[in-house]
């Protein structure tokens, strides 16, 4: 009943850390620290679940790092969705905006990119490659308009919106897999494969890995570029820190900044599915993204919502995933063992924070 | 009140002293409440009213004196005991949960099974043998301010109640439903309740009261029946003008050296009321204005040569009209106008449309109709920093950053707005201060520096300042009261409001009163100020 006083309510928990750390080398600190962290919290977890922990953790490096092959078409392959989805995630938390939709807005991209191969048969391949990713990332901020407009016009907490909308966006791709935009011997519900001519060119011969690669490291440079020297990039965060300061000290238009922010992390997280799409699975299929979307919140807040963090973080998240399929495979470990670690590195990042921040209002107290 | 029976005093408070650190905000302040009748506290804003009342709703621990109820001494040491003893209070801030429905609400803090058919049936009881309309199925969040109001005094009748407290109870609610509620809290009363009810309003406490208590820093100044007193009594007690008339000049510039003789001010003895009036001796932060009175003299010109010259008019706003965000209309016809090189004060008791006013001068606002002449860029240091001036998580280069925000295009000039940010911290002495530190390292003292040093910047034509001192220690204050007047001598055209009319007094060449949403040009006198605003 007594009035809180000073504290502003509505202040993530996640505060952004771009502005108080000190760049570069805090943040190979930090991931270094992470890695560190994952694998002590592995080793403890398969101790405790009575697995050999040295078989597992070799099948794990194997599976990750073991060779040239593992690195690049194993665990890049995988941090490119989880990075471009992960900078999507990262770009709205930055302006306050809870988007947790980026496995609606990812398989949104995906699907158009599916409907334009197949609406665009006899168009000149780069044309159309190039189409699916432009319409890919369109249709991603389309998806995420929807949730910004019902938040700007009725005050729909984004967080139920874009759930909500990921699982709309999840029926929506089954619906299209078995009709409209199934094979054409219309025995497998997927759509037809993607011809070799519109694959995203792959990077390094003898891998996986795709160009994708490098649009994610240029489209994370980019935002961390945007976010940090533009006046644009400036209004984005600071309406994430205080929108009601921005907009009566620095006159900033809350409501136009959040629906472009919203909309461009849409446009992020539907061009990872479009660039999963043309670079790996080329076909649409139900279960078309194994939760990248979701996992890209983590790797987002891991790498406290900075662009360049979300790089490593990727990496790291690409590498334990990579390495969990031949953990399972080669030492009987449960893949899901490391979906326990990803959840345990979240809960010790978002612990650390309360505690630095609360570190923080004491320092503040006792001045 | 003496003829009364002792038996009649529902709640007796007697010698009640409250510390907050080296604050005294209740100084063996004493309170009487009769059955059957409406008892007023009044008190201008940090009087201790509230504090006061807090105390005998169980909310603070009074450091000495007595608190006895039907006259047997009690302690009281949570609301939980207060209901149980038949104290209720209904805060200014309501504290509904607005989701639930209004039976779920006053069943919240009960024992036991919740029913809902029970609880509905409860709050049709409790609502009809009290007089109350309220829809108990209704969602609280979905209600009007009034019934939500209502539901809050439902929810403390229901506990069975004999004295009810309202603090500020009218003060969110439109005219209609403020005569409403006086008119059922009279009834209340002479169905043989108690009621007190905290306000600033004289009009209020006059139309319904039996008893007044006035309350001045922290003291009881003032206590007797209603009928027997006036607004202009009241407004005395209240703002304790130490002479009796209104001969006092407030700017005590020129003759701070009397001020400093006369330093036990007697109170004014033949008040017009017939209470007892309680002796009032001047206190330390009283003599730190007018010590700060004195130098102001020879710093900066006095206001009334500057008033005179002529000047520009940068500011006017012709018979405005401004809505709050519920589409309440809180500033209703006003007119003003500030000329380059003055600062002119609004005084106003708590929610007299100046919040809105101050917005709309400032540019942060529209008004719905009415005629303003505004410059483009006027800065603006709005009272709850933390809220709407400041980034706390961003540093200081990116604080002073946001000014320009909204406006600017392509890159940052982050190297120029890194020596603006030096150049502020320098100018405007924010201790401590690097342009890589996060603004949340600062002291509020230093924070409201630095957003005067950015709304200072680049000399703009007219700022506005709502409360620039609050919570601030003596040091920052006379920092930020200096730079004011630097702004003004610098031609800058200045509104200032300020809820401590001391300050308001000692900064504003000239005055305007705010009272229900319209201004009043008044002379710079602090019993007419004080009047004004009370009464208009």
């Amino acid at each position: 009943m007594l009035t809180a006083a000073g504290t502003p309510a509505d202040q993530l928990a996640i505060a952004p850390s771009a502005t108080r750390s000190s760049g570069a080398v805090a943040l190979v600190v930090r991931s270094a620290a992470l890695a560190v962290a994952a694998l002590l919290v592995l080793v403890l977890l398969l101790l405790a679940t009575g697995h050999d922990a040295g078989a597992a953790l070799a099948a794990l490096g194997r599976g990750a790092f073991g060779s040239w092959y593992a690195v690049t078409s194993a665990t890049l392959v995988r941090a490119v969705p989880l990075a471009l989805a992960g900078l999507a995630v990262a770009l709205a938390f930055r302006a306050g905006i809870l988007n947790v939709g980026a496995e609606g807005q990812l398989l949104m991209g995906a699907a158009t990119g599916a409907a334009l191969a197949a609406l665009m048969g006899t168009a000149p391949a780069p044309v159309v490659l190039v189409a699916i990713l432009v319409v890919g990332a369109a249709a991603g901020g389309a998806w995420a308009a929807i949730a910004a407009y019902l938040r700007q016009r009725f005050g729909v907490l984004e967080v139920i919106s874009t759930i909500m909308l990921n699982f709309l966006a999840q029926y929506l791709v089954g619906w299209l897999v078995r009709g409209p935009l199934q094979e054409p011997t219309r025995i497998n519900p997927q759509s037809a494969s993607l011809p070799d001519a519109l694959h995203l060119p792959v990077l390094i011969g003898g891998t996986r890995l795709h160009v994708g690669v490098l649009l994610a490291v240029a489209l994370a440079l980019g935002v961390w570029w945007w976010l940090k020297e533009t006046a644009g990039g400036f209004r984005l965060r600071a309406v994430g820190l205080n929108a009601a300061a921005a907009a009566s000290a620095g006159r900033v238009r809350v409501g136009r900044t959040v629906m472009a922010a919203f909309i461009a992390s849409g446009a992020l997280a539907g061009l990872a599915g479009a660039v999963e799409y043309t670079g790996v699975t080329y076909a649409l299929y139900d279960n078309f993204s194994p939760g990248y979307g979701f996992t890209a919140i983590a790797v987002a807040l891991l790498a406290r919502l900075h662009p360049l963090g979300v790089l490593a973080t990727a990496v790291l998240f690409g590498a334990l995933q990579a390495g969990a399929n031949a953990m399972q495979r080669d030492a009987g470990v449960p893949n899901v063992v490391v979906s326990v670690v990803e959840a345990t590195l979240i809960l010790l990042v978002l612990a650390a924070e309360r505690w630095q921040s609360r570190a923080a209002a004491r320092a503040e107290s006792a001045t | 009140m003496t003829d009364e029976a002792a038996g009649d005093v529902v709640l007796s408070l007697e010698g009640v002293t409250r510390r907050f650190g080296s604050v005294v905000a209740l100084d063996r302040a004493s309170l009487r409440v009769r059955r059957g009748t409406v008892h007023a506290v009044l008190g201008e804003n940090g009087a201790g009213k509230t504090t006061l009342m807090r105390v005998a709703f169980g909310l603070l621990q009074p450091d000495e004196g007595t608190i006895r109820l039907h006259g047997v001494a009690r302690r009281i040491a949570s609301p939980a005991v207060a209901l149980s003893l038949g104290v209720g209070m209904v805060h200014q801030h309501f504290t509904l949960v607005p989701a639930m429905t209004v039976a779920e609400n006053v069943a919240l803090g009960g024992r036991g099974l919740f029913d809902p058919r029970a609880a509905a049936a409860r709050v049709r009881d409790v609502a009809t043998r009290a007089g109350l309309t309220l829809d108990a199925d209704a969602i609280v969040g979905t209600l009007p301010v009034g019934a939500q109001q209502r539901c809050e005094i439902v929810k403390a009748l229901a506990r069975d109640v004999s004295l009810l407290i309202l603090d500020e109870p009218t003060a969110v609610l439109a005219p209609a439903e403020s005569t409403e509620l006086l008119q059922w809290i009279r009834a209340h009363a002479d169905a043989g309740h108690a009621v007190v009810l905290i306000t600033h309003k004289l009009r209020d406490a006059l139309a319904i009261a039996d008893d007044v208590t006035v309350l001045r820093r922290g003291r009881t100044v003032f206590t007797g029946l209603a009928r027997d007193t006036d607004e202009a009594g009241l407004a005395d007690a209240m703002l304790g003008s130490e002479e009796t008339g209104a001969s006092r000049k407030p700017d005590i510039a020129r003759d701070s050296a009397r001020d400093h003789q006369s330093d036990v001010p007697s109170e004014s003895a033949n008040q017009s009321g017939g209470g007892v009036a309680i002796d009032d001796g001047i206190d330390a932060l009283l003599r730190t204005l007018l010590t700060e009175r004195g130098s102001t003299a020879s710093s900066s010109g006095a206001g009334a040569p500057i008033a005179s010259r002529e000047r520009a008019t940068v500011l006017r706003a012709e018979r405005i009209r401004v809505q709050d965000v519920r589409g309440v209309e809180r500033v209703r016809g006003a007119s003003m106008y500030v000329r380059a090189g003055e600062i002119v004060g609004i005084a106003a008791v708590e929610g007299e449309g100046q919040h809105e006013l101050l917005r709309v001068l400032a540019g942060r606002a529209e008004p719905v109709s009415g005629t303003l002449t505004r410059p483009a860029i006027v800065g603006f240091v709005p009272e709850d920093r933390h809220r709407e001036a400041l980034l706390l998580d961003a540093t200081l280069l990116e604080n002073i950053a946001l000014r320009d925000a909204g406006a600017r295009r392509g890159r940052m000039p982050w190297s120029a707005l890194r020596a603006a940010t030096a150049d502020i911290v320098r100018d405007y002495q924010v201790r401590n201060g690097s342009t890589g530190l996060l603004a949340r390292a600062l002291s509020g003292g230093n924070q409201q520096k630095l957003v005067l040093g950015r709304e200072l910047r680049d000399a703009p034509t007219a700022l506005v300042v709502e409360n620039p001192s609050r919570g601030l220690d003596f040091r920052a204050t006379a920092a930020v009261r200096d730079a004011l007047r630097a702004a003004r001598d610098g031609g800058a055209a200045v509104v200032l409001y300020s809820s401590d009319l001391d300050e308001l007094l000692l900064l504003a060449d000239r005055v305007y009163a705010m009272h229900n949403g319209v201004l009043t040009e008044t002379a710079r006198d602090r019993d007419l100020v004080g009047r004004a605003m009370l009464s208009a």
